[in-house]
């Protein structure tokens, strides 16, 4: 199974995505800093745009600024120097609380809200919104069966669910107020390999189903390569490399860069003799 | 008194203590997390706030409970006096107000160290999702932090509510009534029944307030909604039942009778709440009060009557050293209390109840040992004990200067406790009242006062400014005035004071035996 899928990889790295002419850009940073305290700085002079409808994966080592990049977009982190565009807008200009609320976030992990249930969760947006309560109940309703929960799971604290299940709340929730851009910041880097696999390929599908434009960051280069239509490397809060997973794994920018595919590429290869070679 | 009377006198006074100290301690804990409770949230943001809150709350917490109810007093007098020159309108610096204030300040560090524990103790992962859900600052803190840090808010509270209602049993010396009444009135008449049944009763209230919060606080842990409600009808069920029974007060203005914090003032409070009952007025009580703080309480009207005795007022208000001879000492205190105050000195009662040097009298007969003078030679080598007030009072000074006395050394006791400690050899000289039945009960030999460095002090009758000319008032009190000599007293003191009798028995006892008694 997870075989077929690597062999998307080459299909979905330059599908209608990127080549497809002069799309709207939906997020753009521009020569954007961000130091914090008297440290080395977290981010350096950055520029990137991301497309309107592109699935974005910022990869690097612990370190390298990716999750700062994703913070500074709903103004979770406020930018040192330089200017972070969202359709266009300068995000300084707009309300932090407003931009948020337009903006869905998903974390690693622990992000749900332990004394809410399940329904709760999801609709906190809606509420903060003030959705009238039977909008928001019905989009639950609706956002659960995106996610595929079983509609039982509504009533239920977080603690009750498995990380898997967590998670699939946590896109929920992301997702309440029908937000255009999604901001994923390792979201599936706790979970177990074969539930991160399902589930990150069910959110590769609602991305596309909703015509989303999503920027994740993730330290799995294999995770990246299969879900991503783009790929930007950073490193010690610089930009390495920026292109669709094929222009990386085919033409690396560095020896950094080579060193992060090699994992996924070695893989894939041990894969294919055992499944070859060692078939009774 | 027997022990079965002990304790249904005890029940019969069970509404009124524990309905006002429910009131209090409820007040307190309420008005304490009202205040804790925004200042704690703003301290766990600011470091700025949060060291001087926590440091103020810590030294609050130092200072013994007592002494920080006493404290009020004073504070809320100057208070008063300001703003009665400012704005018209005095405040009472007995009673409620003091007990709640101390009480409130009382209950804010566990609150406030529990809601910053609770508050910084919330993932900062949560906190971060909030605000990327898009909550403004004050949306956090409520739909998240603040339901987060719950049950250990909610432990701080009940920590803060035991702690409260076992303190609240000091508020009895501030003019507060509470459980503490029984305490220290059995303290003070060696009423052991009663003593137990203040600690019982106040330590199963304190008890079963720890357990329906604990419901409340497992309540927010497990978000159930059953414990919250059980937890609240109990709470609330307490609070109705504990505060109905209470006489309802609002009705006319009551007498307030003040007294001070032994036997001879309980009975005498009693005579003088009879009399101005049976014409007609309805009263309260305000015991166990101390020598100075029951003189200014009168000056302000938060009390409206009580006994004093002249020589404390010559020496302590008045601060007169010399003794000019009893007549002089009444005439001239009567003209300066009224000048002063326009407090009204209805008169003496008709007996002195002075401090006197006290030995037993084997011990003086062996020492040689008659007057004072006599004293100072053995004195390096004596121990003597007093009250709580007598040796920084001005007659102490005046008596060590007069004679030269310096003892070995000096210790002080309940006065129930210190006509024991002389008789058990704990010391050997004490200073105490020459009213007190139990001078003759243990054989003690009253010292001589040669050079009248002790002022007399005759019991007189004073009146607030406030019904200084309440000529109903003031009728009901004269027959009292020259109606009780020495003797009478010491035996209604003694019956009292051995426990045989209650002070209202005891003024009972007084009243039958005045002559000419109507």
């Amino acid at each position: 199974m997870s075989e077929t899928d690597a062999d998307t990889v080459g299909r979905d790295g330059a599908p209608l995505g990127k080549r497809g002419g002069e799309r709207p850009i939906a997020i753009e940073f521009r020569d954007v800093a961000k130091t914090y305290g008297s440290g080395p700085p977290a981010l350096s002079r950055l520029s990137l745009s991301i497309a309107r409808g592109d699935l974005v994966v910022l990869i690097g080592p612990s370190g390298s600024g990716k999750s700062t990049a994703l913070g500074l977009i709903n103004r979770l982190i406020e930018p040192t120097a330089g200017t972070v565009s969202v359709d266009g807008a300068d995000v300084r200009r707009s309300d932090p609380v407003t931009l948020r609320r337009r903006i869905g976030f998903v974390f690693q992990g622990v992000g749900l809200f332990p004394h809410l249930t399940v329904a709760e969760n999801v609709g906190i947006t809606p509420r903060l919104l003030d959705w009238p309560a039977d909008r928001t109940a019905a989009r639950v309703r609706e956002l659960l069966e995106l996610v595929r929960l079983d509609p039982r799971f509504a009533s239920r604290y977080p603690r009750q669910l498995s990380g898997g299940e967590q998670q699939r709340v946590g896109i929920a929730r992301a997702l309440a107020a029908g937000p255009d851009i999604m901001l994923l910041d390792e979201p599936f880097a706790a979970l177990d390999p074969l539930v991160r696999d399902e589930l990150g390929a069910e959110y590769r599908a609602i991305h596309d189903r909703l015509r989303l434009t999503t920027v994740m960051v993730s330290h799995d280069m294999t995770e990246a390569l299969l879900l991503a239509d783009r790929i930007v490397v950073l490193r010690d809060g610089g930009l390495v490399q920026e292109g669709t997973p094929r222009q990386v794994v085919t033409a690396p920018a560095d020896n950094f860069v080579r060193s992060l595919i090699e994992a996924p590429r070695r893989r894939a290869e041990q894969l294919r003799r055992a499944l070859e070679g060692g078939a009774p | 008194m027997s022990g079965g009377t002990a304790w249904s006198s005890a029940f019969a006074l069970l509404p009124e203590y524990l309905g006002q100290h429910v009131l209090l301690s409820l007040s307190a804990i309420v008005l304490g997390t009202a205040i804790s409770l925004p200042l704690a949230i703003l301290a766990a943001r600011s470091r700025v706030l949060r060291t001087p809150a926590l440091a103020f709350a810590n030294i609050v917490q130092t200072i013994p409970g007592l002494a920080l109810l006493a404290l009020f007093y004073p504070l809320l007098l100057g208070l008063s006096a300001f703003t009665a020159s400012r704005f018209g309108f005095s405040l009472p610096a007995l009673g409620f107000l003091p007990a709640l204030l101390a009480l409130t300040l009382y209950s804010m560090l566990p609150v406030l160290t529990n809601t910053i524990a609770g508050l910084s103790g919330i993932d900062p992962a949560v906190k971060t999702a909030a605000l990327a859900a898009g909550m403004t600052r004050r949306q956090s803190l409520v739909l998240v932090e603040l339901p987060l840090a719950a049950p250990v808010i909610m432990a701080g509270i009940r920590i803060a509510a035991v702690w409260v209602i076992g303190t609240a049993t000091l508020s009895t010396p501030v003019g507060q009534t509470s459980l503490g009444n029984y305490i220290f009135t059995g303290l003070q008449t060696e009423n052991w029944v009663f003593v137990l049944f203040g600690c019982a009763a106040a330590a199963l209230l304190a008890l079963v307030v720890d357990r329906l919060l604990a419901l409340a606080e497992s309540g927010f842990a497990k978000r159930s909604r059953l414990r919250l409600a059980f937890a609240a009808l109990g709470v609330m069920l307490l609070i109705a039942a504990s505060v109905a029974p209470m006489e309802g007060g609002a009705a006319a203005p009551r007498i307030v009778i003040g007294a001070k914090n032994f036997e001879e003032q309980y009975i005498l409070s009693e005579l003088i709440a009879a009399r101005l009952e049976r014409a007609g007025f309805r009263t309260t009580r305000k015991d166990d009060l101390g020598s100075t703080i029951i003189f200014r309480a009168l000056a302000a009207g938060d009390i409206d009557v009580y006994v004093d005795y002249s020589g404390t007022i010559w020496a302590n208000e008045m601060r007169r050293p010399d003794s000019p001879g009893r007549a002089a000492v009444l005439r001239d205190m009567a003209a300066w209390l009224k000048a002063q105050f326009g407090i009204r000195d209805l008169g003496s009662l008709g007996f002195e109840n002075a401090y006197v040097l006290a030995m037993r009298s084997d011990r003086a007969r062996q020492l040689g040992i008659r007057s004072l003078a006599d004293l100072a030679a053995y004195a390096p080598q004596l121990k003597i004990g007093g009250d709580y007030e007598f040796f920084a009072r001005p007659e102490w000074a005046s008596v060590e200067k007069a004679y030269g006395l310096h003892f070995a050394q000096k210790r002080t006791f309940q006065p129930t406790f210190l006509y024991r400690a002389v008789r058990d050899g704990d010391v050997d000289v004490i200073a105490g009242f020459s009213s007190d039945g139990r001078i003759a009960q243990y054989d003690l030999a009253l010292l001589t006062d040669p050079k009248s460095a002790l002022p007399p002090y005759d019991a007189v009758l004073l009146v607030s400014p406030k019904h200084a000319n309440d000529t109903k008032l003031v009728g009901a009190l004269t027959p009292l005035i020259g109606r009780i000599d020495l003797t009478r007293m010491q035996r209604a003191n003694l019956a009292v004071d051995s426990g045989k009798q209650t002070p209202e028995a005891g003024a009972r006892l007084l009243e039958q035996q005045m002559p000419n008694s109507n």
